[in-house]
């Protein structure tokens, strides 16, 4: 579980994140959603300790991440696994080889033993005869699933995603969030996702938290927004007429099944 | 501005040094770097050596006019300019071109494309793993491409002047003997080793902390060749008036 309480970030004298609390729960998956500049990427970033934050706390399992020693704070950081927008894969290393590095690094397995790890990980996300190619010679949507195998490799309790489904195309979109979903309940991930995608808001929203102009605007789930009043989460979620239109079936399906 | 840099390329160095998170792999990329920057750069030292020395005996021979001047007297100065400026400085010069943008860009890339924040977020020092490598490897494999192409230009510059009918062997080989001093030696060592850090702490510097997208690489990458070789040129001066005066 992380907890973040009242943390605030500016740049050059411009408040970028104002007194941000709440909590990302163990087995769920957490969406950071927003308008683009809400600052979602650099609340991320706080997260992972990549920027430090001006005020606050952020704690993992009730200890607080700016208050560690450097060597506490590698050893949370190995637990966390990151898939980042653009994947941030190594394009020196193969696939296999960006797999197995997080291992190489940090654990005593032998060859065999860290193959066979890699190999279920590349299962794990549908990746098969991919080992030996390179980041380059593979598609966008197969260097997430890469990315996702390398955050996973060394089981962590933390998964953060920083836009998973951009320049993807709906299908493989989907095929992104049930993968990140599953794996977040099969191993009681914190997952953490930042996301423009309003069918990942919809679909594995479990607890959603919805940044305007650097400040918490409102937090609930998927089934939560469908009866949000709130005016600016309902103009960005439900954009379009289509959209509004989408609401409003859902609305009435939701309604249905209650008084049934 | 200026000193801010400095501040933040000595925290950089500061920040280096830590314990590797696993030696195998820090083994690993030191051997990596080695190959890259040594034997990457083989060919085109291997290339100016021969010519520089070769063009030094012509050129020397063309200025040395007065017949009272012994013919191995040529040999005497291509061996000390080889040895004590043109192996050192011009070679590492090159090498910033070559050595010091390749570094630049590749850190740069990885800047870019997040992937030392990937490292970080793995609990991997960055520093340590990424720029310290690329120090050692330039501290062990320039001094080595110097002293090659010191024995190379010497080479060069007693094939050329045997060829153009110069000077001949016996007189080239008396020449290189005559007056030798050791420090020579060792003074192009101390420069090549200064070189070699110069060239590439100021490029990992610039690549580390590339901010923006290709372009900004590009830059980074001009910008890291040009300070290097400034810093080569103050430094040569700086060593030569402190060690040869």
């Amino acid at each position: 579980m992380i907890e973040l309480i009242g943390v605030s970030k500016g740049f050059g004298g411009k408040a970028v994140l104002q007194d941000i609390s709440a909590v990302m729960e163990a087995g769920k998956t957490n969406l950071i959603i927003g308008t683009s500049g809400s600052g979602k990427t650099v609340l991320m970033k706080c997260m992972v300790g990549l920027f430090d934050i001006d005020e606050g706390q952020i704690l993992y399992n009730k200890s607080d991440f700016f208050s560690m020693t450097e060597k506490e704070r590698k050893v949370i950081r190995q637990e966390i696994g990151m898939l980042f927008q653009g994947t941030a894969l190594f394009d020196s290393m193969t696939v296999e080889q960006n797999v197995m590095f997080p291992l190489q690094m940090f654990s005593n397995m032998s060859y065999r033993d860290r193959m066979k790890r890699v190999n279920f990980c590349l299962e794990r996300v549908n990746l098969k005869d991919t080992n030996k190619k390179y980041p380059a010679e593979i598609s966008g949507g197969m260097k997430k699933r890469v990315g996702i195998a390398r955050s996973i490799v060394l089981n962590p309790k933390y998964l953060f995603c920083d836009e998973p489904n951009s320049g993807l195309d709906p299908q493989t979109s989907m095929v992104i969030d049930k993968l990140i979903r599953e794996l977040t309940v099969e191993y009681n991930i914190t997952t953490v996702i930042n996301t423009h995608d309003m069918n990942s808001v919809m679909e594995i929203g479990d607890n959603i938290l919805y940044l305007y102009q650097g400040h918490k605007q409102w937090e609930g789930s998927s089934r939560d927004i469908i009866y949000s009043k709130d005016e600016k989460l309902n103009s960005f979620i439900f954009a379009s007429e289509f959209l509004q239109e989408a609401k409003r079936m859902r609305q009435l399906d939701m309604e249905k099944k209650q008084t049934l | 501005m200026l000193l801010t840099s400095f501040g933040r390329y000595l925290l950089m160095l500061r920040d280096m040094f830590s314990k590797p998170e696993n030696w195998k792999m820090y083994w690993r990329q030191f051997m990596l770097q080695c190959s890259d920057i040594g034997i990457g750069s083989l060919g085109i030292v291997i290339i100016i050596s021969l010519f520089i020395g070769g063009v030094s005996t012509v050129q020397t021979a063309y200025q040395l006019v007065s017949p009272i001047i012994p013919k191995s007297t040529i040999a005497q100065v291509v061996r000390d300019s080889m040895i004590l400026e043109f192996s050192p400085t011009i070679t590492c010069i090159v090498l910033a071109g070559v050595v010091g943008s390749k570094i630049a860009s590749e850190l740069g890339n990885m800047r870019v494309s997040e992937q030392i924040d990937a490292l970080e977020i793995m609990g991997i020092n960055t520093k340590g793993y990424l720029i310290l490598p690329k120090i050692m490897a330039a501290l062990l494999t320039i001094p080595m491409l110097v002293v090659l192409s010191g024995f190379l230009g010497i080479w060069a510059g007693e094939i050329a002047g045997r060829v153009s009918g110069i000077i001949s062997e016996r007189d080239f080989l008396q020449g290189l003997v005559q007056g030798f001093r050791p420090y020579i030696v060792f003074f192009a060592l101390v420069k090549s080793y200064t070189f070699a850090f110069i060239i590439s702490s100021i490029s990992s510097y610039f690549g580390y902390y590339v901010k923006g997208g290709a372009l900004e690489i590009g830059r980074a990458s001009t910008k890291a060749v040009v300070i290097s070789c400034i810093f080569i040129l103050l430094a040569d001066y700086a060593l030569a008036a402190l060690l040869l005066t």
